[in-house]
């Protein structure tokens, strides 16, 4: 139950001259319910009638989300690739120093799990000798550097779209964030053909392939995508395709027009329909 | 035939009967004394009021409109209604709807996600009478379920749904099928109608909270 206090509107205890202050509580307050506002915010002498309300919630709207979207329109990609790369190196000395961690707690104490949840858990253990200090020292450390890759996933989550909306829209923020990444940018990301998209993050394979020590990789980082992943071994390669081609141009027009186009994100849906219904076909066909 | 909602009306231009309202012009549509030329073809809430829904908006209306793009319809919907709340998460037609929202006092922009109502709940108010969505997106029943929390007991939901985002392979019957379905879970559904030959495979919808 609501109590008389309730969730705050975005006008609660904001001195309605200070322009950053009401942008910030427009931009990034949370509250489930929505209430009276305009109601409540005169009871509360925050403005003198309705009609002030709503003049100053006008004054408030405009501006902040005039700032909001110029600032989005600023959003780089540079940045972007900075945040992932960051994302996935907190991850991954994260997972090292937990396992570490908890290899070496293992040694000292009974009961620890294993990975982060061990270096969660040996963090919270008393040390009774100098060893033990540095190793539950270090489980703190590894779950401090977790806590810090999950900010800067949501932060990638928050920017990406602002970035790349097609591209994040298709491929999911951190697989756009990360293709972004692997191209130096999007801009050259908007320059490769969609072949070499296909296979961006499989480099290795693709030497190796080259040198004539491989076959040709079907994916790169793209495989984390559903499309690819979720569709039966033999047709992931057409699914890999289909995907990298419309990656390819979804990346184009964010890059030439910014603008969310509709008809990109269909015809991929179309085209992995088409896809699957080959195996569904084939399935019935085949007589299980 | 029902009634328009006050502030909607037919009037001449070069000599058709054509959908208007009154207010600055915003997309460099024809004018006629003060009022302006509401283009139904470009606009589906256009289309449903020339199609003679019964939509329940009554002129004066409190309403938060979903998928405000540029804000071609919603300049319209600020015209006739009383304080609108415009929601659109693409930042680059944002910019422009601010500039409508500029010129229209009781029309307040919002750069936010519709899927996400905690995050505009703050500043949207309660007990609404209409919300107008048309954000073309997958899983469009289920952006009006969540934004159900703003609407009166007696406020309508007025919806234009696109099969082609919901699935593009499917007949758009079943597609429709689909969104009212699942609509049902939290509302009652008064009309709906093709918007065809305007809007090819759309179907408007409004609604009760239930
Ligand atoms: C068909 S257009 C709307 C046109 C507009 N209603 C008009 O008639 O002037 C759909 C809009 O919904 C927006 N949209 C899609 N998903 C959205 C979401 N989850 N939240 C907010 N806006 C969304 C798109 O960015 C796009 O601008």
């Amino acid at each position: 139950m609501a109590d008389d206090s309730g969730e705050p509107g975005w006008y609660e205890g904001v001195d309605p001259d200070d322009a950053g202050r009401v942008r910030t509580q427009i931009e990034e307050g949370t509250t489930d319910e929505p209430r009276d506002w305009p109601g409540l915010a005169v009871e509360s002498g925050f403005t003198a009638d309705e009609d002030d309300y709503y003049d100053r919630l006008h004054e408030a709207t405009t501006a902040a989300t005039r700032e909001a979207a110029r600032e989005a329109g600023r959003a780089d990609d540079q940045q972007l690739k900075h945040s992932i790369r960051a994302m996935d190196d907190a991850d991954r000395l994260a997972n090292e120093l937990a396992e570490r961690a908890v290899e070496w707690g293992e040694s000292l104490f009974d009961g620890v799990p294993g990975g982060l949840d061990g270096a969660r858990a040996l963090a919270d253990r008393d040390p009774a000798t100098p060893a033990a200090e540095r190793a539950v020292s270090l489980a703190a450390e590894a779950t401090r550097l977790a806590a810090e890759a999950t900010a800067l996933r949501a932060h990638v989550e928050r920017t990406a779209p602002a970035v790349a909306p097609n591209l994040a829209e298709m491929a999911g923020p951190v697989l756009a964030a990360r293709l972004i990444a692997l191209a130096g940018g999007l801009e050259p990301l908007a320059k490769k053909p969609s072949g070499t998209v296909q296979v961006l993050g499989a480099e290795d394979a693709l030497f190796a392939h080259l040198d004539g020590r491989a076959p040709s990789p079907k994916h790169g980082v793209i495989f984390a995508h559903e499309a690819v992943r979720g569709t039966r071994p033999e047709d992931r390669g057409s699914a890999a395709r289909a995907l990298a081609g419309k990656l390819a141009i979804a990346a184009r027009v964010d890059h030439y027009s910014g603008e969310r186009r509709p008809s990109v994100h269909e015809d991929l849906r179309e085209r992995l329909a088409t896809i699957r219904a080959r195996a569904d076909d084939e399935g019935a066909g085949g007589g299980g | 035939m029902t009634d328009l909602p006050d502030g909607v009306a037919y009037r001449r231009f070069d000599g058709e009967r054509r959908l208007a309202t009154r207010g600055p012009p915003v997309y460099g549509e024809p004018t006629a004394s003060d009022w302006r030329l509401w283009d139904a073809g470009r606009s589906k809430l256009g289309a449903t009021l020339a199609a003679g829904l019964d939509t329940g908006l009554t002129g004066g209306d409190r309403v938060l409109y979903l998928g405000a793009a540029s804000g071609t319809t919603v300049s319209h919907v600020a015209d006739f209604a009383g304080p609108t709340y415009a929601v659109e998460f693409a930042p680059r037609p944002v910019r422009d709807l601010v500039d409508v929202a500029a010129e229209r006092p009781r029309l307040f922009p919002l750069l936010a996600d519709a899927r996400r109502p905690e995050t505009y709940a703050h500043v949207v108010e309660s007990g609404l009478d209409a919300v107008v969505q048309d954000v073309a997106t997958r899983g469009q029943a289920e952006v009006a379920l969540r934004n159900r929390r703003f609407l009166a007991p007696d406020g309508r939901l007025v919806l234009a749904v696109k099969a082609r985002s919901e699935d593009v392979t499917a007949a758009p019957e079943d597609a429709f099928d689909e969104v009212l379905a699942r609509l049902r879970d939290g509302y009652e559904v008064l009309a709906t109608e093709r918007l065809a030959p305007r809007h090819d495979a759309h179907l408007a919808v409004v609604a009760r909270p239930d």
